[in-house]
């Protein structure tokens, strides 16, 4: 069983989370600006779906029709396809097309589409008649969506962000192959290239727990709010 | 209020002319490719007259268009054709800023209460108030003084999820009458609600009648609620008004199918016989 022990003791050893804490770090950055990039555009373009639907604030036909064929087109993409379609996109935005400023972009851009339809389907939640009586008392556009839309669906909202980060850093994995580093980054090269089995194991460890972190953060915030609300 | 009180009751208070409205059909949709799109005629050459300081009931059974008729008195619902003059706006062809701002002269009130589950009481009350760009100070002041009309003081801080049905209808009646409106309009709004809890509700909206002057739409299909608190009434059916007049005459030599099913069943309802009657 000397195996094992060897394993435990690589997976333990300085040498090991000297490669691991950085990639933590990196991860760790990437992730959180690439969410905050996500979910300022996720609910502006979201808000624009719902605004422009069929019976919306502001209905516009054709041009939902067309926004949002192009927001599922772009949501049908393998995300690694979006991160090389992307990166000109970072050149021409940073001036690189490589390392982690322009794989930050390429990941929001990534995750985006799909946040945006959440965005769109937790305001959809909200109850017609909450609207209405909204409209009644003589509400603007910008207030029913400031003040009644956007915190009647906050738990859900919430929920939908937690799912969305979480599909975020899964796509980190491949920032890797972009010179964005994280523990994706170190799983694959370690752990998949060089058959190093700890720093695998140690890089995906890493992972899943933020990935948790995430999960249980967001789900007890929504808790939190239903709770308060007496929902 | 007071202005509105010394209008000459020259003519009517809300006008309702030749009004007409149709919906596209919601058949067709996802069916077969030649379904074509049907349009439904909901309400049809509409003429209704309301005094000020009126509680005017429109009746009618499911369907007829009661909820559709109100919504075109605030253009919730566009109508396709006709006038409605309310005051001396002609709420028909207000542009779209002028028919934000007199929405807030309108209150609503719903069966399903709609208050928003986010605020606290006092905060659905205010958000009324700040649609209105009221300063902070005037707002504190009022949300104090309605919730006081309502009866609910001590629940201010309460979010909705805690509140009874009756205890909820009576917030949208606070947050409708937040801005000081020349009318009521109300949807179906004691129709959720247990009798004693709806009888309550109803007391409140006499109250405010007279208290204030308020002239009160109130849409129903109980005639119950009619016979309670209202004193003229139209009868709608197929989106027609089929019968109008005082609510004594209405209910006591009624002429239309509809008004005429209403009372048989409400008489055989209430009749002391038990069980002799052969139903509807
Ligand atoms: N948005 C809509 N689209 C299509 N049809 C509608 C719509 N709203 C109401 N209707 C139809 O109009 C008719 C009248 O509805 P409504 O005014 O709600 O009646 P009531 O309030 O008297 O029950 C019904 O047949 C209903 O199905
Ligand atoms: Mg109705």
């Amino acid at each position: 069983m000397s195996g094992f022990e060897d394993f435990l003791s690589d997976l333990f050893s300085l040498k090991t989370w000297d490669v691991i804490w950085p990639a933590i770090l990196d991860t760790l950055v990437m992730t959180s600006v690439s969410t905050i990039l996500m979910a300022i555009f996720g609910l502006a373009l979201g808000t624009v779906l719902l605004v422009t639907r069929p019976g919306g604030l502001r209905p516009l036909r054709v041009f939902n029709v067309i926004f949002g064929g192009i927001i599922d087109a772009l949501r049908s993409l393998p995300s690694m396809v979006i991160i090389i379609l992307t990166l000109p996109l970072a050149k021409i935005i940073i001036g690189r097309s490589w390392g982690p400023g322009a794989v930050m972009i390429a990941l929001a851009l990534t995750c985006t589409p799909m946040f945006a339809r959440m965005v769109e389907s937790s305001f959809l939640e909200v109850a017609r008649g909450k609207i209405e009586a909204a409209k009644s008392i003589g509400a603007r556009n910008w207030e029913i969506l400031l003040k009644v839309i956007l915190p009647e669906s906050l738990p859900g909202l919430i929920r939908a962000f937690t799912i969305a980060i979480i599909a975020l850093i899964s796509v980190t994995a491949i920032a890797g192959w972009f010179g964005g580093g994280g523990l994706g980054d170190v799983a694959v090269r370690y752990g998949y290239t060089r058959f190093l089995t700890h720093m695998l194991v140690a890089a995906v460890a890493v992972l899943i727990i933020i990935v948790e972190f995430v999960q249980v953060g967001g789900e007890a915030w929504a808790k939190h709010i239903v709770r308060k609300r007496h929902l | 209020m007071t202005e509105a009180l010394t209008d000459t009751k020259a003519q009517p208070f809300i006008q309702i002319r030749n009004l007409n409205k149709t919906f596209a059909g919601r058949s067709g949709r996802g069916v077969a490719a030649n379904a074509t799109p049907q349009t439904v005629e909901v309400l049809k050459d509409i003429n209704l007259d309301i005094n000020q300081g009126d509680i005017f009931g429109i009746v009618g059974f499911s369907g007829a268009g009661k909820s559709t008729l109100l919504r075109c008195l605030n253009r919730l619902e566009e109508p396709d054709s006709g006038e409605i003059r309310i005051g001396d706006s002609v709420i028909t062809s207000l542009s779209h800023n002028e028919l934000l701002a007199f929405r807030r002269k309108l209150g609503m009130i719903f069966q399903q209460f709609n208050l928003l589950d986010s605020r606290t009481v006092a905060r659905n009350v205010d958000f009324s108030l700040s649609v209105a760009r009221k300063s902070k100070a005037a707002r504190a002041a009022r949300v104090t003084e309605i919730l006081d009309l309502v009866g609910l003081s001590d629940r201010r801080d309460f979010y909705p999820g805690q509140l009874s049905g009756g205890q909820k209808q009576r917030v949208g009646i606070a947050r409708a009458l937040a801005n000081e409106p020349i009318v009521l309009l109300s949807d179906e709004a004691t129709s959720a609600l247990d009798p004693q809890i709806a009888l309550s509700v109803l007391d409140l909206l006499i109250d405010i009648n007279a208290k204030l002057g308020l002239t009160i739409i109130l849409v129903t299909h109980q005639l119950e609620v009619i016979k309670y608190a209202c004193r003229h009434v139209a009868v709608l059916e197929n989106g027609r008004i089929v019968e109008k007049g005082t609510t004594q005459d209405v209910l006591t030599n009624p002429q239309s199918d509809t008004m005429k099913v209403f009372v048989k069943v409400n008489n055989s309802m209430t009749s002391d016989t038990w069980r002799e009657g052969e139903g509807i």
